[in-house]
């Protein structure tokens, strides 16, 4: 198999020396490692030094619902707690419930999912074969092979539950060494495959905050090639708000179809105001599907990735209508 | 002579007799091996698909502290290749690549870590050649041959035959059908990667172990670039995690291993990476097809021209015989009076390919089961009629002169057609669910051995202890299929005993007989012919002694069930065992097994594709398709193999169930593809491999066509179930949309492709339609047998 390099493990035991860690040259955090440890295999991150382990840190999993219903997800719950847990909403426990596989939910979290780092089919390789392609921009090269005309990295975001997070409003509470700070979801994250959390490195994600759902429907669909085990290629997260016939509020945001959850404004403000019929889903997911460019940079073609885009919306959108 | 079972032995659906060792983790892979002071070995590789090797500096990597040893191509500059005809490689690149994954250099060191820096260290000046990444590449770039003494078209094998008068069956033929069809490469990917062990024994005796289904032909490689007797060397196959052909060629890693541990005088372990694997490959060939067929009204097949075009990669491997049965089968199942196969074999800058499950023949196998689907809708018949009408006689000889005997191929069509309610549902499920159906053979052993030679294709010895306990002495290595199981079942049943009660020793040059590998589905057949002549050998010399013994006649001393039954006395096994030991001396006993001859043909190229027995399967599978995604959910698979005898029930329903699985993967999504002349992505995430959820249920039918010459007359089931089911998949699929994906793997995008190409007034097919710019030479005629002329 492939060996990791050779690194040093910090396991601290409170958050302030979790921080003081990550602030150390070469120090990258693990929250579960499902996906840092094959990163790391295949020597995608050469600046790496020290794994900062958040598992002895206490308090920093668990679900918990405030009085007002605002659910609360310590950062280090598992994937699979998420997807089992009797209080969290139905479109949390279906993104969660389509992570990976259950070995890999059961060791991987919430806070790591949220943060999971982008993908690309010419990056998450191993080391010799990145070296037969010739490095890619992300992979320190000059260039990125998926569009060799711009200096930008393409890689993808990959995770289910930032969709869903992002269509939910959820924040999320940063600790970092000039104290903390709460962001929403969505401000989370830039559309930039090489660099794409919008936060310091030494900034540990301790919390997720959700505002109760109430009587809004929500949803979560996922394509991928296997029933488990794979990454999205595509995520449609929606949450709409329907009084009578009405919408009266829409969210719908995409996953792994660009470095960042897409918000598609454009579809959220045909529906609202509209009744949800068949001609306005359909029309909502067409603009779903001209608000995104999918590369040729995962699995099966980008062709084929930007098609299913209007099948998965209008699916998920008639779902949540006749619920 | 024809012997019945009547012991119970056979015919138990009993665990295997490792089934609790498998379970629990106790059986000894090759990477389980650990020796005192081991060194850890390493390959460097590669980056380069094609590229003339200037310069290899090693100093610093020699200079390495931990570093014990490091080889390059000038350390093992003798040629090989498993096949006689296709000594094309070396362990280690001489002035050449040929793909990335070439096995340029490599270090032996005190731990895995140090091995890693030091290939790291080693520096290789590279000077790019031009890359042959396809077969159109292989015609047309010709300024540097892979092989510099090949040709220039990359040309690595052609064939050209004509059985009987091609023109004159055209000629009379009512309807004539055209297609191609595309069938990509996959790889094995079995769980367990190749590795291999290698020390100096106290003797001075070199000792390899290998996760390998051929421990006979890796003995007789490593003597040859070794430069070793073969009697100073030894053997051993470890168990495999899992092989299905990817464990049936000699490999860069076993010859290295074996060189560092003779250069360091320490015990060495190599094992792959999983990229290594898909580098190493030897797995599925890509074939581009071309068939021509035409059919009397009533559907009978006049005559066929079959075209394979196959991407070998770049390496001969078992590819002059991977390029045979690409066409040599096709006769087993229907009756072809005549007959034209032409293929082509091209060298390419990727993983050289070889034999997996259906070695050659799923390929040609699928595009034929669909090719014959679509000519019965041209004809105005059903699927099961067109088969039926052309269907293959038992106990006759095929227009290429292959022996058919024992055949249950009506039977298995009958069975999988009633099962799944076929003529109910063919054409009439609702939108989107279909159903399709294909047939399969495939061969009980290859007739004839990898090298030349008229000794036995597989031996086995028996030795008894005072105590009773026969030991089963067979080089057969178990890949997973149940070899071993299979041996202590025949002679089990031979002799009236458990097959758990007895031992079995094998896959080991210094201890076992001949076996010439777990290959072409031939260990049963030939091992178990081989393990029933012993043990009949050996009731022989027990009955005999004990009727000596008790002066009895001997018509009145027959075995029972752990017992001699003499007269109206019951002896205990034991007791009988040492009266015979008293009246012969040590108690063994050895049976041989070599095919029949005249089983063959005597033109050029016959020597593939003749096997003593054919197995045969029918497949019916049921799909539910998504119109709008693409994806093609199979929903049920009914599968009737004609396995001659179930010597185990419970191990012939595993291979069909498990062939099945891995069917399913190439039909839907496994695919060995290429950027450029990069692998695609190799991993066991990006290398699709079917989950537990997409395993639909599978109504597994034995049928037992009762082989005359098959041990207790049982055939093969270790390959042949996967060949009927990716063509089922794919008529299945046309029966739910109307539309044809003439290429494997069906993938989503393809299916899209398909109904697009209908909804813009198309034929609703997607799939190749130009072949490479090559020509064949006139194909050369062969004489029909006798009885057909």
């Amino acid at each position: 198999m492939l060996r990791l390099p050779v690194l040093r493990h910090a396991a601290p035991t409170s958050l302030d020396e979790a921080i003081a860690r990550l602030s150390e040259d070469g120090a990258m955090l693990a929250a579960g490692g499902t996906d840092l440890v094959p990163n790391l295999k295949r020597r995608q991150y050469p600046e790496a030094k020290t794994i900062v382990s958040l598992r002895r840190v206490t308090g920093l999993d668990g679900v918990s619902v405030d009085d007002d219903g605002t659910l609360r997800i310590g950062a280090m719950t598992t994937v699979a707690r998420l997807a089992d847990d009797g209080a969290v909403p139905e479109v949390l426990r279906e993104a969660a419930g389509a992570v990976a596989s259950p070995q890999l939910r059961n060791r991987g979290t919430v806070g790591g999912n949220l943060c999971v780092d982008t993908r690309c089919h010419w990056l998450n390789v191993p080391e010799t074969w990145r070296e037969a392609a010739e490095p890619c921009l992300k992979a320190g090269g000059e260039m990125c092979w998926v569009a060799p005309a711009k200096k930008v990295c393409w890689a993808v975001s990959s995770s289910d539950l930032a969709p869903a997070m992002v269509a939910l409003d959820a924040s999320v509470r940063l600790a970092g060494p000039d104290g903390e700070r709460t962001t929403p979801v969505a401000e989370l994250y830039r559309d930039d495959g090489m660099d794409h959390l919008a936060k310091a490195p030494n900034e540990i994600l301790v919390e997720v905050i959700v505002p109760p759902l109430g009587e809004r429907r929500a949803g979560y669909r996922k394509l991928r090639r296997r029933g488990s085990i794979d990454f999205p290629i595509l995520g449609v997260a929606a949450v709409l708000e329907i009084d009578g016939d009405v919408c009266t509020d829409a969210r719908l945001v995409l996953g792994a179809v660009a470095s960042a959850p897409v918000r598609v404004t454009a579809a959220e403000d045909l529906l609202t105001g509209r009744a949800l019929d068949a001609n306005v889903i359909q029309e909502a997911a067409e603009l779903a599907g001209k608000a995104v460019r999918p590369m040729s940079n995962t699995d099966l073609t980008s062709r084929y990735r930007k098609k299913m885009v209007p099948v998965f919306v209008r699916r998920l959108l008639r779902d949540l209508v006749d619920a | 002579m024809r012997i019945d079972p009547h012991h119970g032995v056979v015919g138990r659906a009993a665990p295997r007799t490792d089934a609790l060792a498998q379970a629990s983790g106790g059986l000894v892979y090759v990477d389980d091996l650990s020796y005192p002071s081991m060194l850890h070995g390493k390959i460097l590789r590669s980056p380069q698909a094609h590229a003339r090797i200037v310069s290899i500096d090693t100093s610093a990597a020699a200079a390495l502290p931990g570093v014990h040893a490091v080889l390059t191509g000038a350390d093992l500059p003798i040629a090989y290749g498993l096949l006689p005809v296709a000594q094309d490689e070396h362990a280690l690149a001489i002035d050449k690549v040929r793909q990335v994954g070439d096995a340029v250099a490599a270090v032996a060191a005190d731990d895995p870590d140090i091995a890693q820096r030091a290939v790291e260290l080693i520096d290789v000046v590279y000077e790019p050649l031009p890359v042959v990444a396809t077969m159109n590449d292989a015609v047309e770039i010709v300024d540097e041959p892979i092989h510099g003494d090949g040709p220039r078209n990359n040309r690595h094998r052609e064939v050209s035959l004509d059985f009987g008068d091609v023109d004159a069956g055209f000629d009379r033929a009512d309807h004539i059908r055209e297609d191609v069809f595309f069938y990509q490469g996959n790889n094995h990917a079995a769980l367990e990667p190749h590795g291999a062990v290698a020390l100096v024994e106290d003797d001075g005796r070199l000792h390899l172990w290998s996760a390998t289904q051929v421990p006979h032909y890796l003995h007789r490689i490593v003597a040859k670039v070794l430069e070793i007797p073969e009697h100073r060397i030894r053997v051993t196959a470890n168990p495999t995690g899992g092989g299905f052909g990817a464990k049936t060629d000699v490999f860069a890693h076993e010859l290295v291993a074996a060189k560092l541990a003779l250069a360091t005088g320490r015990p060495v372990k190599l094992i792959l990476t999983r990229e290594e694997v898909f580098y190493a490959h030897r797995g599925r060939h890509p074939v581009l097809m071309w068939i021509r067929t035409g059919f009397t009204g009533a559907g009978e097949i006049t005559a066929m021209w079959f075209r394979t075009y196959v991407d070998g990669g770049a390496y001969g491997s078992y590819g002059p015989a991977s390029l045979l049965y690409t066409g040599q089968l096709q006769t087993t199942t229907y009756r072809i009076p005549a007959y034209r196969f032409q293929g082509v074999r091209f060298f390419t800058n990727k993983p050289a390919c070889g034999p997996k499950r259906g070695h050659g023949t799923p390929q040609p196998r699928f595009g034929l089961e669909v090719h014959l689907d679509k000519a019965a809708e041209d004809l105005g018949l059903d699927p099961v009629t067109i088969r039926e009408r052309n269907l293959v006689h038992p106990f006759s000889t095929t227009v290429n002169h292959l022996r058919i005997t024992s055949c249950g191929l009506a039977d298995c069509i009958e069975r999988v057609v009633e099962a799944s309610e076929f003529r109910a549902k063919h054409r009439n499920l609702p939108p989107n669910r279909g159903i399709g159906l294909a047939v399969g053979a495939y061969m009980s052993g290859a007739g004839l051995p990898i090298y030349f030679n008229d000794m036995p294709q597989s031996e086995v010895l028996l030795k008894v202890d005072r105590g009773g306990l026969v030991t089963v002495y067979s080089m057969a290595a178990d890949c997973g299929q149940g070899s071993t199981t299979m041996l202590a079942t025949v002679v089990g049943e031979a002799l009236g005993l458990d097959a758990a009660d007895l031992a079995v020793v094998t896959a080991d040059t210094d201890l076992t007989p001949i076996d010439l590998g777990s290959y072409s589905s031939r260990v049963t057949f030939m091992a178990g012919n081989a393990a029933l002549e012993a043990a009949m050998k050996l009731a022989d010399l027990i009955l005999t002694a004990v009727a000596d013994e008790l002066e009895l006649d001997t018509d009145d001393v027959r075995l029972g069930r752990g017992v001699v039954l003499a007269g109206d006395r019951e002896i205990p096994w034991p007791d009988a065992v040492r009266m015979a030991e008293a009246r012969w001396g040590l108690l063994t006993a050895a049976g041989s097994y070599k095919p029949p001859k005249g089983i063959r043909g005597d033109y050029k190229g016959a020597g593939v594709g003749p096997s003593p027995a054919y197995s045969y399967s029918a497949c019916v599978a049921e799909v539910d398709c998504d119109p709008e995604t693409g994806f093609v959910a199979v929903e049920q698979v009914w599968l009737a193999h004609d396995i001659g005898r179930a010597i185990n029930p419970l191990l012939v329903r595993g291979q069909i169930e498990g062939s099945v699985h891995m069917a399913l993967g190439e039909t839907l999504m496994e695919e060995q593809a290429f950027r450029g002349a990069l692998h695609d992505g190799p991993s066991l995430l990006d290398y699709k491999i079917p989950t537990a959820l997409e395993m639909p249920p599978v109504e597994a039918i034995l049928v037992e066509s009762i082989d005359p010459e098959g041990p207790f007359g049982a055939k093969e089931v270790g390959q042949g179930p996967l060949l009927p089911v990716m063509p089922a998949v794919a008529n299945a699929v046309h029966d739910a949309l109307g539309i044809r994906v003439d290429e494997i793997p069906l993938r989503p995008d393809k299916i899209l492709a398909a109904l697009r190409d209908r909804e813009r007034d198309g034929q609703g097919r997607y799939g190749p339609t130009d072949l490479p710019a090559y020509e064949f030479r006139p194909p050369l005629p062969v004489d029909p047998p006798p009885e057909l002329r």
